[in-house]
């Protein structure tokens, strides 16, 4: 509890997919004071009607175990889970990456994505845009190398992530 | 067959009777009106109408804060419910089971910004523990159910049911109360038993030990108060209560070393400080009883025993947690210390309590009594030793009176004190005082008030009227927001900005002008006679008890100051200057 070291904690939490429900998550953080680094949400289970929110989020070690609580403690929250704590998980991101370019700098791009198993979903004589998947300092990485190359957009999804193993939340 | 149906109003009333519900407190308005209508059609349930929604709110609070049941709010739309949010926060603050109902306008117009509409659900989201909004009426029993059993359950607090008016008028089928519990909400009761096994070691093994317990000891009942009374007893440790706390352990007992905090005794705060092993049940750890953080019981390892994870590790990081409700885990721990035949270290409990009965000496509580002028402090002495043999209710405003209140009345019961503590409210113990009445008609209920704070909802003199309710308000005037003068006084050179309180009506007049009898006391002198008379009249009344306008309220841990740097009166202001750190906080 003395470990004042922040840290980044991937949160996955089940909730019931009802009206405000994100209202009240996100009303959370924001009115304690928390930090969102990316959010995530979807139904996962229609038949139950619940809907699965990953949070990104960094704070030490007493601010996190408060965010859990926090969560934990609203009414429509099934259970919170600390992906970054509870053994070990896999996260992915996605992220669209339009590219304006031509000649050289248009090749360097394609071959840029071939690297990073990019795929081109989209392609007119002046652009590309790029489908990529990963771990976020992936993403991060192909970004940052497509910027010189004639970067216009980007749209990323957050993090969406899963404990390892037989498991579930 | 087909089944038989309602209207959403009758469903309302239905559950609501179903649920136990007695007296509800409200104000009408368009979009209720069917429900009004319902309540007309009915002598079941009793409606007492407010002057002003916060009033319906805090009279909801004095209701279930005095009786251990929800108290039930109804208000309508737009500006009804807006006017309830206060109410709403100050029961969040507080852990006060409360079902708020507010009227909303047709589903089909929600989103339009409609004639007294407003986004309510939105509004009261983070000052409510839940909140519902009922957009089909074959919900609503099972919502009104449900917000009954999330309101009381775990760490109770305030619902709100927005209901569209389009939904109760709709017909649907009732559901019963049985058939309706939460699917996910079920907060743990029953501690860890390890937690409770390696806190009995922990609280065995203390030398200098100190029981710091607060409202949720309350919350969990009379049952919960009678076990740590035993246990407290069983251990020989004293205990020392938050504002919320009072009454939770007999503040008479011996071993009680009375309130902690900001106001709080020099003996409880001490003791704090210089404790080596602090059992929390049901506190919190709130500013207004830490102080400053960096200093608080730097000694000491601490327990906390709370029905609410989130209130653990949250302010002060502590050794051993029990998740549970306070009765549940404290029957355990009871049972565990027999089991185990522990005993505490008598040779250290005794130095322990020569070192207190040392800080106790110090008469913490002292005042210049003069036969001149009326000390703040000598009223609310007299008002409890005369009230003394009587089961006297007691709320309050906020402010200085609050504090004087809470330091001089002793509370041997729960349930006996009504005070808004964690958000401050000015103006809640006038309706609040309504609340307790209607639930103990024959009880002596008192609201211990100032000039200041009891205008804020002095409207409910009528309300009072109406119904005939006998609240004494006793109000230290001092024509000044006092504690916002204290802290001027305190803090900012003694530059008294906008806290002296003008133009104050005369307030035996205004007893009368609502029928009510009003009595004032000028002399120290008068002062018994004016309490006396107070006590006997079977009518409301309005006391203007005329105080000195300079009394500061001491002992007083400075804001951004430790425990053991308490100011116990006047002579140590000039001595210790408040840090800048100190001025920026509340």
């Amino acid at each position: 509890m003395q470990n004042n070291d922040i840290r980044r904690h991937t949160i996955a939490i089940l909730v019931d997919n009802e009206a405000g429900v994100l209202a009240r998550v996100i009303g959370l953080f924001s009115g304690r004071g928390y930090n969102i680094e990316s959010l995530t949400v979807a139904e996962v289970d229609p038949r139950e009607q619940l809907s699965r929110i990953t949070i990104v989020t960094s704070g030490t070690m007493m601010i996190i175990e408060q965010i859990k609580a926090q969560l934990s403690r609203l009414v429509p929250v099934h259970k919170v889970s600390d992906l970054t704590l509870d053994g070990p998980s896999v996260s992915r991101e996605l992220a669209l990456v339009k590219v304006a370019a031509t000649g050289e700098k248009r090749v360097e791009s394609l071959r840029i994505a071939d690297i990073f198993r990019a795929r081109a979903v989209d392609s007119t004589n002046e652009s590309f845009v790029f489908e990529i998947v990963g771990a976020t300092d992936k993403l991060d990485a192909f970004i940052r190398l497509m910027e010189p190359l004639g970067l216009v957009d980007v749209s990323r999804t957050g993090v969406v992530a899963i404990a390892r193993g037989p498991k579930s939340l | 067959m087909t089944q038989e149906t309602m209207n959403g109003a009758e469903i309302v009333l239905k559950a609501l009777q179903d649920q136990g519900v007695e007296v509800i407190f409200g104000y009408p308005g368009g979009a209720v009106l069917p429900l009004y209508d319902e309540i007309f059609k009915q002598n079941r349930l009793r409606h007492i109408l407010v002057r002003h929604e916060q009033a319906a709110l805090h009279a909801a609070e004095g209701y279930a804060r005095s009786t251990g049941k929800v108290g039930v709010v109804l208000v309508t739309s737009g500006p009804g419910a807006t006017n309830a949010v206060t109410g709403l926060l100050d029961a969040m603050c507080d852990s006060v089971p409360i079902v708020c109902l507010t009227g909303q306008v047709p589903t089909h117009l929600i989103g339009n910004d409609a004639f007294q509409e407003a986004d309510t659900t939105g509004i009261t989201r983070p000052c409510t523990k839940h909140n519902y909004l009922v957009k089909d009426v074959e919900s609503l029993s099972r919502v009104v159910h449900e917000a009954f059993y999330v309101a009381r359950t775990g760490r109770p607090g305030p619902v709100v049911i927005d209901l569209p008016k389009d939904v109760l008028v709709t017909r649907a089928p009732y559901v019963g109360s049985a058939d309706a519990a939460h699917k996910s909400y079920r907060p743990r009761v029953k501690g860890d038993a390890s937690a409770i096994e390696a806190a009995l070691t922990l609280i065995a093994g203390a030398k200098r030990p100190i029981f710091y317990t607060g409202g949720g000891v309350i919350n969990s009942g009379v049952k919960a108060c009678k076990l740590l009374t035993q246990f407290v007893h069983t251990t020989g440790y004293p205990c020392t209560q938050t504002l919320m706390g009072l009454g939770g352990f007999p503040g008479s007992d011996p071993q009680s070393l009375g309130m902690v905090g900001m106001h709080g005794t020099y003996e409880s705060n001490m003791a704090m400080h210089g404790c080596d092993v602090m059992i929390c049940i049901g506190a919190r750890f709130d500013d207004r009883v830490t102080g400053r953080l960096n200093a608080f019981a730097p000694h000491a390892k601490k327990i906390h025993i709370d029905i609410d994870p989130s209130s653990i590790n949250k302010n002060v990081a502590v050794d051993i947690a029990v998740v549970g409700d306070v009765g549940n885990v404290l029957e355990d721990m009871i049972a565990g210390w027999k089991a185990r035949s522990l005993r505490p270290d008598a040779a250290a409990l005794k130095s322990w309590w020569t070192q207190i009965e040392r800080w106790r000496a110090r008469d913490c509580l002292r005042f210049a009594a003069t036969d001149k002028i009326i000390k703040p402090q000598y009223a609310i002495k007299r008002l409890y030793e005369l009230t003394k043999g009587r089961d006297t209710y007691i709320t309050t405003e906020v402010g200085q009176h609050q504090m004087w209140a809470a330091q001089f009345f002793k509370f041997e019961e729960p349930f006996r004190w009504m005070t808004s503590g964690g958000l401050g409210t000015m103006g809640y113990g006038l309706p609040s005082a309504m609340g307790v009445q209607l639930a103990h008609p024959d009880a002596l209920v008192i609201d211990i008030a100032g000039e200041a704070s009891i205008q804020m909802n002095i409207q409910e003199m009528s309300t009072i009227a109406q119904y005939r309710l006998p609240v004494k308000i006793f109000i230290l005037n001092n024509q000044y927001m006092g504690m916002v003068r204290q802290w001027q006084e305190l803090l900012h050179g003694g530059r008294y900005s906008e806290s002296y309180c003008a133009a104050l009506p005369d307030f035996v007049k205004l007893a009368e002008a609502y029928g009510a009898v009003g009595l004032k006391a000028d002399k120290p002198s008068e002062l018994d006679d004016v309490i006396n008379e107070m006590i006997a009249v079977d009518r409301p009344v309005i006391v203007d008890c005329r105080v000195d306008q300079a009394e500061n309220c001491f002992p007083m841990i400075p804001s951004g100051a430790a425990h053991n740097e308490m100011l116990l009166g006047p002579e140590d202001e000039a001595e210790k200057p408040i840090s800048e750190d100190g001025m920026v906080l509340v």
